[in-house]
């Protein structure tokens, strides 16, 4: 089954539904298709992710919200073979552009992965880093900022007093936390979240769904879960993807009490054949 | 519908529905059985109603451990969140019935001995038929699932409001006239608010059966007719 433009679903709705007065499109996903050399990964994708907004993108493995999530940190462009066709609205410019700098998109458009990856530094550094590249603070400044962005990640009082050792010596939990906070440190617009939590436990978890709610405050977020209790808990929107397409877009509420579409259904309720 | 990829899922829900549908054939069984009680004043089948309320009161605490457990194990959502709602919802609401056959059940063995013109009764045994179908028709609903039977319920719960601020003031009359009939008239004044309560209970489970169904709420205020409470018959001159 093909979503034509004007069949797409009515994300607008799901969105003002779930949403208080102002979710302006923070990112706007037009006809987007995305190809793996020959294998044709997302098909004819239409989506808007509201500003500070948690979206959440669940479905099975291979399904291509993991592509889809890649794809807005321009991600694809570092693998020959892998092309996208279509647009992304981000702020008026294309993020498809050719002419974009990827870095300069990275920045303003963070990411956090399954697995914690912490730079083979200290903590202090791994904040300090990224930072470096795109702006020039003094260490006044620098020490403001470390501790900003660590605070924000709710990890300040586990690492102030032991900024200058080694992050690997962290547990998997506080260096997720870590790799989080160090994408805020460069202030992004939007903070993209592939399974963050899945290679962590009940607590740090718990840590981190905190953390997001907190973070939507000033951040837009769009996170790639397959705890769909997760997606219940954090995500203002739920959408979900099937084999390359987008079958539905609701709100979490209505998504995970009472979904309209058959498959999503059979999916979180665990009937999928 | 497909199956879950867990199998024993399956025999879990199948299980919780299975046990909501045998609990609504016990309570209307005690409800009929109730009502049969007071119109042929058998107290013998009074004290079985008394008695037989225990298991459904047992029942509904099975159905509900069930249910939690099945929510703690399995963090149901859509339709399976549903459906373990609408068992504990449903199941709540036959253990009402339950009880409020019995209380009618106890009014019996209360009227022993009492003077008891058998016309009096008759208005309560009408409303009860009304009542029973509307039993019967919503637990048939559940069973099936059919959510347009369980609206047609919803709908018709205003007759019996009609019925029972009828038999109100019909009671009242029968006091003023004769007042031996006083005690027996209270005593089926009760019993006829506990029938219509039976009533409200089944228009409660229409409404689950609907969101069972649907997903929806109805938000629809249902219409009330029982205007029993605002009314009074004045004593004749």
């Amino acid at each position: 089954m093909n979503f034509a433009p004007e069949t797409s679903i009515d994300i607008a709705s799901a969105v003002n539904r779930a949403t208080a007065p102002s979710a302006e499109p923070k990112l706007k996903v037009d006809k987007l298709n995305f190809y793996y050399g020959d294998n044709h990964a997302l098909k004819n994708i239409n989506f808007e992710i509201p500003e500070k907004r948690v979206t959440a993108m669940i479905g099975p493995s291979g399904c291509g919200k993991s592509t889809l999530l890649r794809i807005f940190n321009r991600m694809y462009q570092l693998y020959p073979g892998q092309r996208a066709e279509g647009n992304i609205w981000f702020d008026g410019v294309d993020l498809l552009g050719k002419d974009l700098d990827s870095t300069v998109v990275r920045s303003r458009i963070g990411m956090v992965f399954q697995k914690p990856t912490p730079f083979p530094m200290s903590i202090y550094d791994n904040i300090a880093f990224g930072v470096k590249l795109h702006e020039s603070l003094n260490k006044a400044q620098m020490d403001e900022r470390v501790e900003w962005c660590l605070r924000k990640a709710a990890i300040w009082d586990e690492t102030k007093d032991r900024l200058h050792t080694s992050a690997l010596g962290m547990s998997g939990g506080q260096q997720q936390r870590l790799c989080i906070a160090r994408t805020i440190a460069v202030r992004p617009e939007v903070i993209l979240l592939d399974e963050p939590t899945s290679a962590l436990d009940p607590i740090s978890t718990s840590k981190i769904e905190d953390l997001i709610d907190e973070l939507k405050q000033e951040f837009t977020i769009v996170i790639v879960t397959h705890n769909m209790q997760q997606a219940a808990r954090c995500a203002d929107i739920t959408s979900f993807f099937y084999l390359g397409e987008l079958i539905e877009v609701a709100a979490s509420n209505e998504i995970f009490t009472n979904p309209r579409e058959a498959r999503t259904r059979d999916y979180i309720t665990g009937r999928f054949g | 519908m497909t199956e879950h990829i867990v199998s024993s899922f399956d025999s879990d829900l199948k299980d919780l529905s299975r046990r909501v549908v045998e609990m609504g054939g016990q309570a209307e069984r005690l409800v009929a059985d109730s009502v049969m009680a007071l119109v042929k004043r058998d107290t013998e089948l009074a004290q079985k109603v008394i008695v037989l309320d225990g298991p459904i009161d047992l029942l509904q605490r099975e159905i509900e451990e069930k249910a939690i457990l099945t929510i703690a194990r399995r963090q149901p959502l859509a339709i399976d969140l549903r459906e373990i709602v609408a068992a504990m919802r449903i199941a709540n609401d036959i253990e009402r019935i339950g009880d409020l056959a019995k209380n009618t059940a106890k009014r019996v063995l209360a009227l022993t001995g009492e003077f008891h013109p058998q016309k009096l009764v008759r208005g309560v045994e009408h409303m009860s038929g009304m009542v029973l179908e509307q039993l019967k028709s919503v637990l048939d609903s559940y069973a099936s699932r059919d959510d347009a039977r369980a609206l047609e319920v919803w709908k018709r719960d205003g007759e019996v409001d009609i019925l029972y601020t009828s038999l109100f003031r019909e009671l009242l009359t029968y006091m003023m006239e004769d007042p031996r009939n006083i005690s027996l008239c209270t005593h089926l004044l009760f019993c006829a608010k506990n029938i219509e309560r039976i009533g409200d209970h089944a228009t409660n489970i229409a409404e689950t059966v609907h969101y069972l169904s649907t997903g929806q709420l109805l938000a629809d205020e249902r219409p009330k007719q029982d205007t029993s409470s605002l009314t009074t018959v004045p004593f004749p001159a």
